[in-house]
């Protein structure tokens, strides 16, 4: 039929249809907004939430591709990793800005602009995504690092707002510059932008100029994922910002992270694993430590999930460290497990909280479980399973990097990754016992918001589901890395 | 076609009774109080089935399921008993009955709560039993841990958020390196069965490494000397229920994990570290005995002897070495492995009772000082018979199911050497002093003071629980044989596995 031969991805970019969509819908947010966006309340978020799903399903029906897909002069990659991680993005995002909603309007932070800037940011994690240049990765990691420095600022009168904001810039631009200089250097030594020519350009004996070349990439990188010792931005962003933000951050922008490391590091660099798995190890390991150990002494629960994202990402990384495709697909089961959880962790505290109080301090939940027995009871699963205890799905996510360690034959460093997790569990008990075995400090019923419920619910059977029966993500992910 | 086996029956209807009472919620306690009730005695009915239908004389799993669960990590739902695992899910349904029943006017926080955690427990720990896929097994291994946290969190005493913190670190820490260790089996062996693990021809070194990666996650469980200071500060805070089902079955799980992994998976390890487990047992049995009449909570004074009577668990099973080079055969090894099983069902019923009975004191005197009670007999009689009689088999009286386990292990032990079996029989003694010295104190004697003298004895319910588990610590102690008989076959096989080196077979 002429009508499907028209689907055929070789014939039209239909796989870019994700970053069009995005790109108008933007376009058209910000004139919704600046025409009709003050006569009625919640109408861009409304209209936001639905492009994000219209762009899901246009990408299901039209973005599909079945076999690896160059375009755009080799910028642009669309394979089954760039869907999957897509849709990810785009129901990840959505959940996301109906998790904030009210958050925003209670705050009186009702702009247009800030969904403009959720869409770019998701853009700019798309464009990582299907990042198939150094050139389109450095695109990528722009967007998405431009909108977060104006997210995180977005309350204009916050002070900590805008101190974690020039942070996050200052340190970012930093970043920038590293990977920036990386990548020339392997441009200057290689003549190459392309991922896939890099990977098989880069394969002789190592030369002195392609290690400063990963060390500057690996810096960067780590910066992104906020893995010690560049995370010094991380728990001032995470708690500084307003706590929607930092829902972004935790979520959509980690996904953009695994896919910079995914490309980069893992495609591109791939025919030299032996140099930057070593440096992502030692990352991996300093993050783990790190993260744990300086989460225990948190009192504020943003701060505390900051330093739990460093650990966090210790366990990405070390599966990456691997440098095998196993430790990738435990990788991104991690990564989807992560985003998961977090989303409905930071979804709990925007449902916690009430307009000049925002119910962030550890001690705020003491008692919750009285107050609130259903989401306490939530919170409790979320809890249990980023400390990686069955039947959730953090579990899996941990048993299967380790799994991954010990195939490449990593037996200390899968010790290590068991026994530092066994710290981090103190930490999210923590939670858990001020939300049961205290008594409430203030006895006044948390706000209903029953949409929000259904949705914090639905996320939460996600995590226990996929923890029961986590056959289907792991079949997933061993696919994407073949 | 989908077929839902009787395993399957005993370990998801506690934990759907556990749901439905939580979605209940504390407004309709009443309902979920009954409903959890329901719940724990139909999984006891369901249990009579698989009592019958068992068949003696066969090592072979029977009652067998086995469905894929996770392709990706080959991992199946795979459920089966033999002679090892049955006794101790049929103890875990029969214990759970008396908890729910022991709770039932007096638990007036958050009650639909306090049910569904102990029911979810229930199938949570029958799992551990039944689970044949080592993933499926540490799956439920380790999620029993979050309703017993929440158990001793809520529902404890004064120090609970320290001992039930302690208690789950302590347990958290000792599991994850089973975990490396099951891990590491699958991608040698390509498989999670146990079965086949315990077929992986190992290494020395390989198996002296995963040897002490799984004694540190059953020791701490079971609990050994000397990791085992987690558990009386976990008694002492825990509420009577969740003290009896942590004394009554969670720490047979650490014994049952000795004789399910340890022994099989890594015997020629176990041949060279016996001396030590030896060792470890009798100094838990002696010292920890003698830790035990020095206390001054009656709580406490259990709790030190449970771990001095699991001492004789871990002695049974690491007998074995000892026997055959001291006799040249194995003939008696079998008797330390029964006794291990006995002594294991045998310490679930008396030290499950024991802590009803001291909850029964504590519901109406809020106390467990041992020196605020005094003549509680002349108040309280039939409770007094009840509390006696629980003692007595707590220190081995012949005639009860306390003796029965105890008299094998050492018997099995003068097999091996006459000093071990002289340690180890001075518990006779020691037994005697802190269970009599215990029971003088508390009930014996004139009334001690007016609070005592306004007890009440027990009522229809509280008759009715330690009635029913005084009636089975007698019936075991004085007709063992349907339960030696479950065990036969399987211990048989136990012992053969043991005797058979891994080292250097196959490929």
């Amino acid at each position: 039929m002429n009508l499907l031969s028209l689907l055929d991805p070789t014939n039209i970019s239909w796989p870019a249809i994700p970053e069009i969509w995005l790109g108008a819908s933007a376009c058209l947010i910000l004139l919704v907004d600046a025409y009709g966006g003050h006569r009625r309340r919640g109408v861009t978020a409304s209209i936001t939430m639905m492009s994000l799903l219209i762009g899901a399903v246009l990408m299901s029906l039209f973005g599909m591709v079945l076999t690896r897909t160059v375009m755009f002069n080799g910028l642009f990659v669309a394979d089954g990793l760039s869907t999957f991680l897509k849709l990810a993005g785009f129901v990840t995002m959505a959940t996301a800005i109906f998790y904030s909603q009210e958050y925003l309007e209670q705050r009186a932070m009702v702009g247009g602009e800030y969904y403009v800037l959720c869409l770019t940011g998701l853009l700019g994690v798309f464009v990582l995504i299907s990042a198939n240049s150094m050139l389109t990765i450095y695109l990528g990691i722009e967007l998405l690092s431009l909108s977060l420095y104006a997210l995180v600022a977005f309350d204009r009168d916050s002070g900590i707002a805008a101190e974690a904001a020039i942070k996050y810039f200052v340190l970012g631009a930093i970043a920038s510059g590293a990977l920036l200089y990386g990548m020339s250097i392997l441009y200057g030594l290689t003549g190459t932008l392309e991922l896939d020519t890099l990977s098989l350009v880069v394969r002789q004996a190592p030369n002195e100029g392609v290690i400063v070349a990963i060390a500057f990439i690996v810096a960067a990188i780590a910066f992104k994922f906020g893995a010690v010792p560049f995370h010094m931005w991380v728990p001032d962003v995470y708690q500084g910002a307003p706590t929607s933000v930092t829902l972004f951050i935790a979520t959509v922008s980690n996904l953009g992270s695994f896919a910079l490391i995914a490309r980069l590091l893992s495609h591109g660099l791939a025919g030299m694993p032996a140099i930057w798995t070593q440096m992502v190890m030692a990352v991996a390991v300093l993050s783990l430590l790190f993260g744990n150990l300086i989460a225990i002494a948190q009192t504020n629960l943003k701060r505390m999930l900051a330093y739990s994202a460093i650990a966090n990402a210790g366990f990405v990384l070390l599966g990456f460290s691997t440098g095998q495709a196993v430790g990738y697909q435990a990788a991104l089961n991690f990564t989807i497990a992560y985003v998961l959880t977090t989303l409905a962790a930071f979804g709990l505290i925007l449902v916690l909280s009430r307009s000049g109080f925002e119910h962030d301090e550890i001690a705020d939940f003491r008692g919750l479980s009285a107050r609130d027995p259903l989401l306490a009871a939530l919170m409790l699963v979320i809890m249990f399973s980023t400390a990686g205890v069955p039947p959730f799905v953090g579990f899996w996510a941990k048993l299967w990097i380790i799994q991954a360690l010990l195939t490449s034959h990593h037996v200390w460093l899968a010790t290590f990754a068991v026994l530092i997790s066994v710290i981090g569990a103190f930490y999210y008990l923590r939670v858990v016992w001020y939300m049961y075995f205290e008594a409430p400090a203030d006895q006044s019923p948390a706000l209903q918001k029953p949409r929000m419920r259904l949705i914090l619910l639905i996320n939460t059977l996600a995590v226990a589901a996929l923890g029961l029966l986590p056959n289907s993500l792991l079949e997933i992910c061993q696919r994407l890395f073949p | 076609m989908l077929h839902i086996g009787l395993l399957s029956i005993v370990i998801w209807l506690p934990i759907a009774g556990g749901v439905v009472a939580l979605s209940l919620g504390d407004a309709r306690a009443r309902a979920a109080r009954w409903v959890s009730l329901a719940a724990s005695l139909l999984t006891l009915a369901a249990c009579v089935p698989l009592y019958r239908q068992f068949v003696n004389g066969t090592p072979n799993f029977q009652f067998t399921e086995r469905m894929p669960w996770i392709p990706a990590l080959h991992a199946q739902y795979f459920l089966g008993v033999d002679g090892i695992s049955l006794p101790l899910i049929l103890l875990t349904a029969f214990m759970t009955v008396p908890v729910i029943i022991a709770g039932w006017s007096v638990v007036e926080k958050r009650p639909a709560q306090y049910y569904a955690a102990f029911l979810i427990m229930e199938g949570l720990m029958i799992g551990v039993f039944s689970a044949l896929d080592s993933l499926l097994f540490y799956f439920f291994w380790e999620a029993m841990l979050i309703p017993m946290f929440v158990i001793i969190g809520v529902w404890g005493g004064p120090r609970r958020v320290y001992a039930t913190l302690k208690f789950f670190l302590y347990t958290f820490l000792g599991s994850v390196l089973m975990l490396v260790a099951l891990i590491y089996l699958y991608l040698k062996g390509g498989s999670y069965t146990i079965a086949s693990m315990q077929a992986l021809p190992l290494s020395l070194a390989e198996q002296q490494w995963i040897f002490f990666a799984f004694l540190l996650a059953f020791a701490v469980k079971v609990p050994m000397w000397p990791v085992h200071t987690w558990l009386p500060d976990a008694h002492v805070e825990a509420p009577t229920g969740g003290s009896v089902i942590l004394a009554a079955v969670m720490l047979k799980m650490g014994g049952y994990g000795l004789l399910r992994f340890s022994l099989p998976i890594t015997p020629d390890a176990s041949h060279q570290f016996d001396g030590l487990m030896i060792a470890l047992s009798l100094i838990a049995i002696v010292y920890i005995a003698y830790v035990a009449i020095v206390q001054q909570d009656m709580k406490k004074l259990v709790a030190y002897s449970s771990i001095a009577h699991m001492g004789f668990v871990t002695l049974g099973a690491f007998l074995v070495f000892f026997i055959l080079s001291a006799t040249g055969s194995t003939r008696g090894a079998i008797n330390g492995l029964d006794g291990a099983m006995v002594q294991m069902i045998s310490h679930g019923l008396i030290s499950g009772a024991l802590f009803l009975c001291i909850g029964v004191l504590y519901d109406r005197m809020h106390t467990r000082e041992i020196s605020a009670y005094g003549g509680v007999i002349n108040v309280m009689p039939k409770f007094a018979a009840l509390m006696v009689l629980f003692a007595l088999a707590n220190s081995g009286l012949p005639g009860t199911s306390g003796f029965i386990g105890e008299f094998l292990v050492i018997l099995a032990s003068f097999k091996a050497s006459f000093w071990f079996a002289l340690t180890a029989a001075t518990i006779l003694v020691l037994g005697a002093t802190y269970n009599l010295w215990l029971i003088k104190r508390v009930i014996f004697g004139p009334v001690a003071n007016d609070k005592v003298a306004a007890l009440q004895d027990l009522n229809p319910r509280e008759f009715l629980v330690l009635g029913v588990l005084a009636v089975s610590v007698i019936l075991l102690g004085i007709w063992p044989a349907p339960l030696l008989n479950l065990m036969e076959a399987s211990t048989q096989h136990l012992l053969q596995q043991l005797l058979t080196s891994k080292i250097g077979v196959g490929p």
